[in-house]
């Protein structure tokens, strides 16, 4: 059986790192829309070229690996042709789950069969800087594993967005943690963990996997895009890890590139909602928004009601009209029927564009895909720094199902809670349009919005995709 | 190769990823992270190599199991990442040229 690591091929070698390139450039591709297409086919071909280099090097138990390779691969085809878009941020933590779950299985099967992966010493004993590998990574891999399992549920709807808060959580966890770093530490050292037996391995998987739960648990619904980031960064430095203790440059920097990746998505979203990455990850900010909210209810003020023959009208009229989606026109697929309302304004010779706050919706981009569904045109679609200058000049905002992310308490109120944030600035249009379920619901941050009460805006007050498509029934009807 | 070597292409690739994801435009961070995660699935070379192995190693045969589990479910995000990239990318298009009638 001498199939070491250490006796892989030349060849090989430079194989995995031509996949390793072509990850790379998959990634670059991404740059801009165009060169997109090309840049997802080059990560398609270095996948091919890591997998079949490897089968080439390790040609025994084929039938069993390709129906393996068949059935993963036939119910990932599907589930990608099913899925709804807006369905995106949940598949992707799912997505998720399955690399943290695979580093698992790849980091047990090596400890179970340490001589295959060629990291045993002469007497057969599993080399230390392996068992700190595999340490680490089955460790990631399984904080992965549960944590996307409890985003995919929250973010599915299946369970609560609304934080869960154990008493003495943060003792708990970096109690936890520190358990699983001093346990890799023995596992290293521990002459029979080197044989391949005792308990050390497994102890360090369960609570790794509990550590996966508790860390994501408290963090509230429109946090999810920090975590959904952060777990995505996890998967890449759990495929890093394994990647050390194969020697194997394609992972090395397929994981490195996707570790990176996910941090700096962490950093961005951070960064658009002024919070530190620590205070995400501490949880307890704020329930997820839903129509419970009381403490809107009780604030009597005055606000203007319109209705959507108001709306079509004021529109129709005007010369620019900026749409400011956020989560609930994800929520109310409101996306198809905007985009009718769109078109039918261009035809009337209004400029219409779209603004997109960095942190709108349950995942980084996920307002832009939902566009590009309803065939919105990408080069209508602004981000925030792009387009907030030009609120100013600009007839009217339509604000639909965002609502913190357009609150200048931001940028005044030293006390609230989303002090600092950058936001659309909404306000400064010459009137506002704010399709919102009902005037009880507050944001998610739980802060009045002083936009609702302002005298250049009408609240329409309606389900957004009812209301967008009674707009649509009078830009129509009032056509002549 | 040594430790060193394999850490040094680790640090590298890190710049590397670090300046790459800074230049994908915001408007494809889904999609970015629907194609990170496909390739993160790399980590199918490690279950592979279990599943061979097992297969012709005596007392092999949980890890080949273990092996072939892990094929099973990186080859789940191998195709469905790529598979929903690529339908996620075909809905990014421009706006609509003028009619060609119109020259």
């Amino acid at each position: 059986m001498e199939h070491a690591v250490a006796a892989t091929p030349a060849w090989a070698v430079l194989a995995y790192l031509v996949a390793g390139v072509l990850f790379i450039l998959s990634l670059r591709g991404l740059s801009s829309p165009e060169s997109s297409q090309a840049g997802n086919r080059n990560g398609m071909i270095g996948m091919l070229i890591a997998v079949g280099t490897t089968l080439a090097l390790h040609p025994t138990g084929l039938p069993l690996i390709i129906g393996a390779i068949a059935i993963g691969g036939g119910i990932g085809w599907v589930i990608a042709q099913r899925i709804q878009m807006t369905a995106m941020p949940e598949l992707v933590a799912g997505f998720h789950s399955l690399v943290g779950m695979a580093a698992v299985l790849v980091g047990c099967a090596a400890y179970l069969n340490p001589a295959a992966f060629g990291i045993v010493d002469d007497a057969g004993a599993i080399l230390a800087v392996s068992r700190v590998e595999m340490g680490l990574g089955v460790a990631i891999g399984a904080i992965t594993f549960s944590g996307s399992i409890i985003a995919f549920l929250k973010l599915s709807g299946r369970m609560s967005g609304s934080p869960i808060l154990l008493p003495g959580r943060h003792v708990l966890n970096l109690g936890v943690l520190a358990g699983i770093l001093i346990l890799t530490g023995v596992f290293a050292t521990d002459a029979a963990a080197a044989a391949g037996q005792g308990p050390l391995l497994w102890i360090i998987l369960a609570l790794s996997f509990l550590i996966g739960v508790t860390l994501i648990i408290p963090i509230g619904g429109a946090d999810m895009p920090v975590v959904i980031s952060m777990l995505n960064s996890y998967s890449g430095w759990a495929a890093a890890a394994m990647g050390f203790t194969l020697q194997n440059t394609a992972m090395i920097i397929t994981g490195a590139l996707v570790g990176s990746s996910g941090a700096i998505l962490s950093y961005i979203m951070c960064r658009a909602m002024n919070r530190s990455f620590i205070s995400v990850i501490a949880g307890g900010f704020g329930a997820d928004a839903g129509p419970a909210g009381e403490k809107g209810a009780a604030i009597q003020k005055s606000y203007k009601a319109g209705s959507a023959d108001d709306a079509a009208f004021i529109m129709q009229n005007a010369e620019s009209v900026i749409i400011v989606p956020g989560y609930g026109m994800a929520v109310s697929q409101a996306q198809h029927a905007l985009r009718e309302m769109g078109d039918l304004l261009k035809k009337e010779g209004v400029s219409v564009k779209y603004a997109i706050h960095p942190v709108a919706g349950r995942m980084p981009g996920h307002m832009n895909v939902l566009l590009a569904e309803a065939n919105v045109p990408y080069d209508e679609v602004f981000e925030l720094e792009d387009i907030n200058s030009e609120f100013g000049q600009c007839d009217v905002a339509f604000v639909i199902g965002a609502n913190d992310v357009t609150n200048p308490l931001a940028k005044t109120d030293k006390s609230s809670p989303i002090y600092g944030m950058p936001i659309l600035d909404v306000e400064k249009a010459k009137t506002v349009l704010f399709v919102k379920r009902s005037m009880g619901g507050v944001g998610y941050a739980g802060v009045d919005n002083p936009v609702f009460y302002a005298d250049n805006t009408m609240m329409l007050l309606a389900d957004a995709k009812k209301m967008v498509e009674n707009i649509v029934k009078g830009l129509n009807g009032g056509g002549h | 190769m040594d430790f060193l070597s394999i850490l040094s292409i680790f640090v590298l690739a890190v710049f590397v990823g670090y300046y790459v994801v800074w230049s994908v435009t915001p408007a494809l961070h889904t999609p970015l992270m629907a194609v990170t995660n496909a390739i993160s699935s790399v980590i199918i070379v490690g279950a592979l190599i279990a599943a061979a192995a097992g297969a012709i190693t005596e007392g092999g045969g949980l890890s080949m199991w273990l092996g072939l589990a892990g094929v099973v479910l990186a080859s789940i995000n191998i195709f469905g990442g790529f598979a929903v990239t690529r339908r996620m990318l075909a809905m990014y298009k421009k706006k609509d040229k003028k009619p060609a009638a119109s020259k």
